[in-house]
């Protein structure tokens, strides 16, 4: 388990102020100017050594993300954007950050900003983090008030402004793209890649845009060192994560934990273990909705990687781990992310437009059985149609977890189909 | 994709933003560069949204498409494409139920059900008497404290039907809940305490 001198986030919690005295206290702030006097290039190779990867669900390496922009400043500034559009099922990490450690995530701006070459970030919020934003919007003020911000951050000599901006409520503007035409003012649809962000971004300008929680981590990594991180967790997956465990567990919580840690012993230390015991365990989402799902046998010796997760066809994702016990109605369950995907689908690219609703109807079917057997394969094919052909990967996400859901529990939606026969057999 | 694009039928024949809102939309311009303040269209909808009883007007949307140089089909697109845009009215209590995974496996079927019981709304629906509206939501993003209701701007966690119906109660009366919590777990430590950080909550303590 990891030890709490270890622990990056502190005030997780929110036991302790999350205001700039408090924020100090836990050594946020500590000589940032120190930190930005190492120069861009002396950051972002730290950042790299340490084996950061992105906590927003790709699991890019951070570093190299950064190295990415350009290393001159031409005509068009460069811009750091900070998703904290959080809105994957079972994820809920980076509203813990904002409340309750929103100095970390300031702070993290400035080092990460100074080291792309930026002189402003805007952080983009999911629009019901309505307490959530203002809580982050007091931490900015207090960074400006105390000179932490501004034309002078933190005595260092480099200009450095940081911007709130609330969504309103549109899954899809998690997509990095549609993040920035949201920040544009337009509807949030993903943009084509290439070009890049990190060539033409927000405004058209260089721009990279990170998750909360990769930037919140960045000062502490600059303070003990690449070294330390790289010391914790596994080889390409190091350092500490925040994992979310909801669902079928005694005590659901969020818990900031090794990456690598096995998911057994994450679950049954931090969360009171599953509800009835292990062994009541029916399957675990393990990095969000839009991972596949695992069955029970998995389960058992999975260690919490990007690795580890791959392999066995699934994904860290954001570490939003969604537990099911055998009381669960699995069919249910996957049918109402295909619902969640159904409604936030942009409507941007035929596929998932059409499909999501298509795969939505078609598992509402199964749920109760309506369905003829080979309509098991009808709806595998409809997600391979759709998996692959769209602009994000909203229209993969869509697809995963019906495709997990068949992978491991087809002789469930079988009998499902046969019971439903049965029953109108007996009626006619 | 999730169509919201109805607007009301009754529209105010004007709309205007107050003093205090003008200071701030100068605030929210401040924000972006000259020549980028389409990027103002959405905090500038939820500015009209909160000062004209939690929906927009076409008025409005009028009034926020001269002030950005945008055409006026633009702001309608931005204002129905995102659901917290309301474009007709909604209760004085705005109860958005999450009902994704996450909720469901802890009880949001219950919560919907409670709300059903006492208030006889389902999703979409308002009160008889306009003092609450009822919307399945999509993930809230506070899956550990579920399952959640987001009242207005604030959200009510870890309920079941009881703690539901004692909220709805309490509403009914105007008498307006903390938010957070309903089982009186501070945040998204597991309940009962975590094992985790003892020392810096003794720390806190001490303070």
């Amino acid at each position: 388990m990891l030890q709490d001198k270890d622990r990056i986030f502190t005030n997780i919690y929110g036991w302790g102020d999350a205001g700039l005295g408090g924020a100090k206290s836990r050594g946020d702030w500590d000589n940032t100017k120190a930190i930005l006097a190492r120069g861009h290039d002396d950051i972002i190779e730290e950042i790299k050594a340490s084996g950061l990867r992105g906590r927003g669900g790709a699991g890019f390496p951070t570093g190299l993300k950064w190295s990415f922009m350009p290393k001159e400043v031409g005509a068009r500034p460069h811009y750091l954007v900070v998703n904290a559009d959080e809105s994957e099922p079972g994820t809920c990490k980076d509203r813990d950050i904002l409340r309750h450690e929103p100095h970390k995530l300031v702070e993290g701006c400035v080092v990460a900003g100074f080291a792309m070459r930026a002189h402003k970030a805007y952080i983009y919020i999911r629009g019901e983090f309505v307490n959530e934003a203002k809580a982050l919007q007091k931490a900015i003020d207090e960074a400006y008030d105390a000179g932490l911000l501004g034309p002078d951050a933190a005595g260092s000599g480099w200009a450095f402004d940081v911007y709130v901006h609330r969504g309103a409520g549109a899954y899809i503007c998690g997509e990095e793209t549609a993040l920035l035409e949201s920040l544009e003012g337009r509807k949030g649809q993903p943009r084509l890649k290439p070009p890049f962000p990190a060539g033409v971004g927000l405004y058209g300008c260089p721009t990279t845009i990170n998750n909360v929680e990769s930037i919140a981590v960045t000062p502490t990594i600059m303070r003990r060192g690449a070294s330390w991180f790289s010391g914790l967790g596994k080889e390409n997956n190091t350092g500490t994560k925040l994992f979310c465990i909801s669902g079928h567990v005694n005590k659901p919580c969020n818990v900031e934990e090794e990456m690598g840690i096995p998911l057994k012993e994450l679950i049954e230390k931090h969360a009171g273990g599953v509800r009835g015991g292990w062994d009541n365990l029916l399957a675990i989402i393990p990095g969000g909705s839009s991972t596949p799902l695992m069955s029970r046998e998995v389960c058992d010796t999975m260690t919490m990687d990007f690795d580890a997760l791959r392999a066995a066809g699934t994904g860290l994702g954001t570490a939003g781990i969604i537990v099911m016990d055998k009381s669960t109605d699995i069919v249910r369950a996957i049918a109402r992310l295909s619902y969640f995907y159904k409604h936030e689908s942009c409507g941007q690219c035929t596929p998932c437009r059409e499909g999501t609703g298509w795969m939505w109807r078609m598992m509402d079917r199964m749920v109760r059985g309506e369905a003829e057997p080979h309509e098991i394969d009808t709806l595998y094919q409809v997600t391979k149609q759709v998996e692959g052909h769209t602009i994000c990967a909203l229209g993969d996400a869509a697809a995963w977890p019906i495709q997990g859901l068949i992978k491991h529990f087809r002789p469930e939606l079988e009998r499902r189909i046969a019971v439903h026969q049965a029953v109108v057999n007996a009626a006619e | 994709m999730s169509i919201a694009a109805i607007t009301s039928d009754f529209q105010p024949d004007s709309f205007a933003f107050s003093a205090e809102n003008e200071a701030q939309i100068e605030r929210i311009l401040a924000k972006y560069p000259d020549e980028r303040k389409a990027s103002a269209v959405m905090p500038l909808l939820d500015l009209a949204q909160r000062q004209h009883d939690n929906w927009i007007p076409m008025k409005a949307i009028e009034d926020i498409a001269s002030r950005l140089d945008m055409a006026k089909i633009r702001v309608l697109e931005v204002a129905s494409f995102y659901t917290m845009f309301n474009l007709k009215p909604v209760g004085k209590y705005f109860l958005q139920v999450c009902g994704t995974t996450p909720c469901m496996l802890r009880g949001s079927d219950e919560v919907m059900r409670c709300i059903k019981d006492k208030l006889n709304i389902g999703s979409g629906e308002t009160s008889e008497d306009g003092k609450f509206t009822m919307l399945e939501v999509e993930c809230l993003g506070a899956c550990v404290n579920a399952p959640i209701i987001q009242m207005n701007d604030d959200f009510y966690e870890d309920l079941d039907y009881e703690t539901t119906g004692k909220l709805i109660d309490d509403l009914a009366s105007d008498n307006v809940p903390p938010m957070g919590s309903m089982t009186g777990r501070q945040g998204s430590e597991p309940t009962g305490g975590a094992d985790v950080l003892q020392a810096v909550k003794k720390d806190v303590g001490k303070a």
